[in-house]
């Protein structure tokens, strides 16, 4: 008897184990690539490998394979689906990898802790294709540690056959009129961010009595909100759960295409932007071919080939020559000059980080 | 049974020591060396994936945060006593209710599920034990998404009603508390049948019968000899739902539009989004300490001892 009731409990629990890890399972596989004869022979000398770590959902294989086989090289890809996994990876030390792609916040961590190679731009000449507004940011002056990759906003997404008021502003999400109806980027910094907007302060506030402002200000938002989803929030405006929602510009616009009626909005205070950027980690083996590899994702129609497939902005001025002019001319798409100018990039806060956790946890554990 | 174990492991050892190695080793040890050798290959896999990572979370939940996130070597315990904020410890609560009404309604539904099982004729019995396990051959977040799929406004369950005409406007299904209830029972409940069957699968039948011959209506029969001879697949399976539950984020998350944080909601974004590992570790370490007091004292009530339950 005892023996049976250990055994059960044993069985039980290796079968816990193993749904556990089925349920956790989510990570990618690393792809190889078996590399095919470089085809040409004034290619630069380059290493037979490159281990490439880049978001999931970003860019297409058949890129990778027109590299592997244009260069001779395999390119061994991982992905991840958070600036934080990858950074952790990256401060272990010894992960192995030649090309990751931080985003500006993680720029500015990555650069302080001095976790990256500077790059030789003059190995990178495609660099010129990328244009003026997102060489130079605040968060990488001269362009020493990153090439831009791909920039993107959060804004407001309205379903106008539902609303039927005009929306112009972030305050428009706290319309009683809206409760339960709002879906909202699970996104600590950019929900915090529009927050503090309307409030007439800054996305990167510090300042602990303003944070509280805002902190009471988004309690009052979390009634309306009917789902807190970053993944897909477009799902929940194409399926009805939602009439308008704090969303990336991208999935808006994805919407559209699926339901005319959803609109993509600027916000009168100013939008959230984001850019993310191919970088070097310190101590990378293959830091030529990571640099061959960058110049190639920036020729113009490679770089298009990418937002083909992920329809993210291209800070690429060549890349977008060759888009269709009806994406490029599209404002819900490009955002006007105007709307750029106004928009704000996060920064990474230190610290302060530790604060806006904090309100996030209070809203969500209200 | 115990016999063809036992020829087993005699056949195993004779075909151990076959290697010039293991033989001297065994011949020259003592009982003791050789099932410590058996035994090396699990201590080796614990020490390594179990014991390793959890001294790591231990130290780190003892670790000062850098301002970016990096661990700074002064010792401290500012990270668990944070944790006794009323903040978390209503967060911790929070997750402590949903698990209680997690374990409680598996219980319901599996217990007569599980007698029902073991009722059928034998050659029905595999099959239906089968449909059981069938849905782990899929991934769980995949099940997780096709609830969104039957719950949500334009999904099969308000499809249908609309369709018969039972309901004008969709029922607001998904992202509610009843959503992440219904993901967590489906989940778990196969945790709470299995361990269930075994236990009621083993039921003395001639107690029953003997209970019902001295007069007992089979209301009593059942809450005075059923249930106490197949509480150990009770407590087994409570404790199998209870603890995954108590740490379950993926279906907060998913079906109830992560409008309300749990505790594993709570770590997740430690290590995720905060970057205070530190905090996170310390959470952690609470969580697993909470548990296993927790475990300890209902396992004794019970009247298990430790090592049955530690296998």
């Amino acid at each position: 008897m005892t023996q049976n009731k250990a055994g059960l409990t044993l069985a039980a629990v290796f079968l816990a184990i193993s749904v556990v890890l089925t349920g956790c399972g989510g990570g990618g596989k690393p792809a190889a690539q078996v590399p095919a004869p470089a085809s040409t022979g004034d290619q630069p000398k380059l290493d037979g490998e490159l281990n490439v770590f880049n978001w999931s959902e970003y860019l297409p294989q058949e890129v990778i394979d027109e590299f592997s086989r244009e260069y001779g090289v395999k390119v061994n890809y991982d992905t991840y689906s958070s600036n934080e996994e990858m950074l952790a990876k990256i401060q272990s030390g010894a992960s192995g990898y030649d090309l990751v792609v931080p985003s500006d916040f993680m720029m500015q961590v990555m650069v302080k802790k001095d976790l990256l190679e500077p790059i030789d731009l003059s190995a990178v000449p495609n660099f010129k294709n990328i244009g003026d507004q997102y060489k130079n940011q605040a968060y990488d002056p001269g362009n020493k540690y990153s090439v831009p990759y791909m920039w993107g906003d959060a804004v407001i997404a309205v379903n106008t056959d539902k609303v039927k008021r005009p929306i112009t502003s972030w305050k428009d999400l706290w319309d009683p009129a809206f409760k339960g109806k709002v879906v909202s980027l699970n996104d600590m910094r950019f929900v915090i961010g529009a927050t503090l907007k309307t409030l007439g302060y800054g996305m990167n506030e510090t300042d602990p009595a303003k944070l509280d402002q805002a902190k009471a200000k988004l309690k009052e938002l979390a009634p309306n909100v009917k789902v807190w989803d970053s993944d897909s929030p477009k799902t929940s405006l194409l399926n009805g759960e939602a009439w308008i929602g704090l969303v990336w510009g991208a999935e808006g616009v994805l919407a559209r295409r699926e339901n005319p009626a959803i609109q993509v909005v600027y916000p009168t205070e100013g939008i959230g932007l984001w850019q993310d950027n191919m970088a070097i980690p310190r101590g990378a083996k293959h830091k030529r071919t990571a640099e061959a590899f960058m110049n190639f994702v920036l020729r113009p129609e490679i770089h298009k080939k990418i937002a083909d497939a992920f329809p993210y902005n291209l800070p690429n001025v060549e890349a977008q020559k060759l888009l269709d002019p009806s994406v490029l001319g599209d404002p819900q798409v490009y955002p006007p000059q105007d709307v750029l100018a106004k928009g704000e990039w996060l920064r990474d806060l230190g610290d302060t980080t530790q604060l806006y956790d904090r309100i996030w946890t209070e809203v969500k554990g209200q | 049974m115990t016999a063809g174990v036992g020829s087993g492991l005699t056949r195993a050892r004779a075909s151990l020591r076959r290697l010039p190695f293991l033989s001297r080793l065994m011949t020259r040890g003592s009982e003791n060396g050789r099932a410590y050798l058996l035994l090396a290959p699990t201590v080796f896999w614990l020490g390594l994936f179990l014991l390793v990572p959890l001294v790591l979370v231990a130290i780190t939940s003892l670790t000062v945060r850098g301002a970016y996130g990096e661990t700074v070597y002064r010792w401290t315990l500012a990270n668990y006593a944070r944790f006794f904020e009323p903040l978390y410890v209503q967060i911790l609560w929070r997750s402590l209710v949903v698990a209680f009404w997690t374990t409680a309604i598996c219980l319901a539904v599996g217990y007569p599920f599980a007698y029902f099982l073991a009722q059928v004729p034998r050659r029905h019995r595999g099959t239906l034990l089968m449909l059981v396990i069938v849905p782990f051959w899929t991934n769980f977040l995949i099940r997780t998404y096709a609830w969104v799929v039957i719950l949500r406004t334009t999904g099969v369950i308000n499809t249908v009603l609309q369709a018969l005409g039972l309901i004008s406007e969709p029922l607001s299904l998904l992202y509610t508390p009843g959503a992440v209830l219904v993901g967590m029972v489906y989940g778990f409940l196969p945790f709470m049948v299995l361990p269930l069957y075994t236990s009621i699968e083993k039921l003395d039948h001639s107690l029953l019968e003997a209970s019902s011959d001295l007069g007992a209506p089979p209301w009593r029969t059942f809450l005075r000899v059923t249930l106490p001879m197949t509480m150990p697949g009770v407590v087994a399976g409570t404790i199998l739902v209870f603890i995954p539950a108590l740490g379950m984020f993926v279906v907060p998350d998913l079906l109830g539009g992560a409008r309300t944080m749990l505790i594993g909601n709570l770590i997740q974004n430690q290590f995720l989004t905060a970057r205070n590992w530190q905090f996170g570790s310390a959470a952690s370490i609470i969580l697993m300490a909470l548990v296993t007091v927790g475990l300890m004292a209902y396992a004794r009530s019970f009247g298990f001892e430790g090592e049955e339950l530690v296998g």
